[in-house]
């Protein structure tokens, strides 16, 4: 045990640091260490996309430090923003989103609420269930989907698949599971006194839902419209196998199929369509992060 | 404002019976307080009063109709919780209103009402402010404030002062005392501590193991304990039980404590508990406030006797003693100055008229 005798303002006093503060000091230094690690291990890709999103094809392709621009250019951009099929699957991909995720909120939040709240028969086994289907991978799924909708085609002559509306069908065998998930553990955070009190107060259920339920558990109900929209944006398996016409396309499928040209890799436009399909993700994230933080909870109950 | 009855009341969870078969009429304007220790099934019978639980049997009648089927928002009651269950993204006002809104009252007399129930408790300042901006035991009156505007026929209390600290409680339960005063709502409230259960009831239900072991004033409980759970529960410190037995000593009736110690009863007590048989055995029943110092004025029926005090606690307007008589623990109340020292023996006086005298096996007070 040593011990560390430092000035602060006055009125000047001694601290004692015993080996706790020296563990801290340590466990502080291996974190930022570790973090530090981790973040240039992850941002490098989106700053070698960025870089390379700046050059012209002719620099791309020559001998020289690939984390340099030396004849920075804004052609790659242009290109692709005035390309009216980028342009098309930035749309579709928008489109299902939003759709998704308005689909998958509508159906998982009253679902979530009744699985946490209405006590019936098999509530608990249905949650879990609920939650298995989320672990079966959409690599083992696609096949037999591709088939139900195949089959569907037939058998109704409605024809889903190479529509980028099937898409709103199948997303949510992805989402709905995980947001009802997320949404059971917040609805089941909120204290039960609450919709005691709601009832009690004369509101029926659905009240209960949507004038305590969903304004307390906002955070939970942001962080599930997050993992939604990013599910969404960033699916690629599915839209690869459902659909095949370019107009149908969404970002992430459309910017292989059309920039890969046999082998010729159309790399500056690939980097740009991929910075800018991250893009919106991210205006989202930084937007609604501020409410991840918000403890709306407090003061509900004692405390 | 309404009556509310019980009748035969239970409540079943799978093998478990909470609640087994309960009879109890609160009168209009009444406050009663259900108390018990935790387990005893009196936050069971006040949520199947308010309808948040199912009963599995009997009735509950709230204003002469039977409400069993009927859901809480239609029984027209209030309830306050433990943990206050405040709405956290609502302003105290919003809280406040809510069930008013629900069911659609002009925005003026909403108003109205909310200004009034905040004057009555107090919070008129802080009504714009969020549940998370108020201590503990403003977020309490916001609870009562929500209950008051509804002006429901009966008020349900579930333990609503436990989690606030003990001075707050004193103040609070005084307030509650108040509002009871002013608007006379039909109350039923739910603790397990016995003062409060005491000083805001009009009558008391004392509960154990789901059934009611006593109803009556807080002074009938106090005074006349019917059980030995009640003489034991409400006070405190709680009720002696020393183990005695009755004999017959030159034509008077004594209770004998110990080989050493035995009292002559008084003659009302003696002619009361003749007619027992001589071989059951007995418990004494004797409050710490009646095992006082000794001194030279007593009283007839005072008997005295000597102890080792084997602890004391000042309490600054008493000092509490403990000591041992056969192994059974006794607690007495004396004089602050009456030199009770750990460890020291002292002379004590017990006042057998207003001793109880309680069968050990069945536990009911003779």
């Amino acid at each position: 045990m040593s011990s560390v005798t430092i000035d602060k303002a006055a009125p000047t006093r001694t601290v004692k640091y015993g080996s706790m503060s020296r563990d801290r000091k340590w466990a502080l230094r291996w974190s930022y260490f570790f973090l530090t690690l981790f973040a240039i291990f992850s941002l490098l890709p989106p700053i070698y996309m960025l870089i390379t999103s700046l050059k012209s094809s002719a620099e791309i392709s020559a001998a020289t430090n690939p984390w340099w621009v030396f004849h920075p250019t804004l052609e790659n951009y242009v290109g692709l923003l005035t390309s009216n099929q980028f342009l098309r699957f930035f749309w579709n991909s928008a489109l299902v989103s939003i759709f998704v995720v308005t689909i998958t909120m509508l159906i998982s939040v009253p679902a979530a609420f009744a699985l946490a709240r209405m006590r019936f028969w098999g509530s608990a086994t249905l949650a879990t269930g609920v939650f298995l289907t989320y672990l079966i991978p959409d690599s083992l799924l696609f096949i037999p989907l591709f088939k139900v909708f195949a089959l569907f085609g037939d058998w109704t002559g409605i024809q889903l698949i190479n529509r980028w509306y099937v898409l709103l069908f199948i997303y949510p065998t992805l989402t709905v599971p995980f947001c009802t998930w997320i949404m059971i553990g917040y609805f089941a955070s909120i204290p039960k006194e609450l919709d005691e009190a709601a009832i009690i107060d004369g509101a029926s259920w659905f009240q209960t839902l949507t004038r305590i339920f969903i304004p307390v558990a906002l955070p939970g109900l942001i962080a599930a419209t997050i993992f939604a929209f990013t599910v969404s944006w960033a699916q690629f398996l599915y839209p690869l196998v459902f659909t095949t016409s370019t107009d149908q396309l969404v970002l992430p499928v459309g910017i292989i199929t059309t920039l890969i040209k046999g082998d010729v890799f159309n790399w500056g436009q690939i980097m740009t369509g991929a910075l800018l399909g991250a893009a919106p993700p991210l205006i989202i994230y930084a937007f609604l992060m501020d409410y991840y933080i918000a403890g709306l909870t407090a003061g509900a109950t004692k405390g | 404002m309404a009556d509310v009855a019980l009748r035969k009341v239970v409540k079943r969870y799978d093998d478990v019976e909470a609640v087994r078969g309960i009879d109890l009429d609160i009168a209009d304007h009444e406050f009663i307080v259900l108390v018990g220790p935790s387990g005893c099934g009196k936050s069971t019978t006040l949520r199947m009063i308010a309808g948040l639980e199912d009963i599995s049997d009997g009735d509950i009648m709230i204003g002469g109709d039977i409400v069993n089927d009927v859901p809480p928002k239609d029984r027209d009651i209030a309830m306050v919780f433990q943990n206050y269950a405040l709405y956290p993204h609502m302003t105290v006002a919003e809280n406040m209103s809510f069930g008013l809104r629900l069911k659609h009252y002009p925005k003026a007399e909403i108003k109205a009402r909310v200004t009034e129930a905040a004057r009555l408790l107090d919070i008129t300042d802080l009504i714009d402010r969020k549940p998370k901006q108020l201590s503990g035991g403003q977020r309490q009156r916001v609870a009562m404030g929500r209950a008051i505007v509804r002006n429901p026929k009966v008020f349900l209390f579930d333990e609503p002062l436990s989690n606030l600290d003990a001075k707050l409680r004193v103040q609070m339960r005084i307030e509650i005392k108040k509002v009871h005063q002013k608007v006379r709502t039909t109350t039923v409230y739910v603790t397990h501590d016995q003062v409060e259960a005491m000083t805001l009831a009009d009558r008391v239900v004392v509960m154990n193991k789901g059934r009611i072991e006593q109803i009556g004033t807080p002074n009938e409980l106090y005074h006349k304990p019917a059980t030995r759970f009640v003489a034991g529960f409400i006070g405190s410190p709680a009720m002696n039980f020393i183990p005695c037995r009755l004999e017959d000593v030159g034509g008077t009736l004594q209770l004998r404590l110990t080989d050493r110690i035995a009292f002559a009863l008084p003659p009302a007590r003696a002619a009361r508990y003749n007619a027992l048989p001589r071989t059951d055995k007995l418990l004494l029943g004797i409050r710490p406030e009646h095992l006082t110092e000794s001194h030279a004025h007593l009283g007839p029926g005072v008997e005295t006797f000597d102890a080792v005090l084997d602890v004391t606690e000042p309490m600054g307007m008493e000092t509490l003693v403990y000591f041992g008589l056969d192994g059974t623990p006794v607690c007495g109340r004396v004089d602050p100055n009456a030199g009770a020292k750990d460890g020291a023996p002292m002379r004590l006086a017990m006042d057998l008229n207003n001793m109880h005298l309680l069968n050990e096996e069945t536990g009911a007070v003779l």
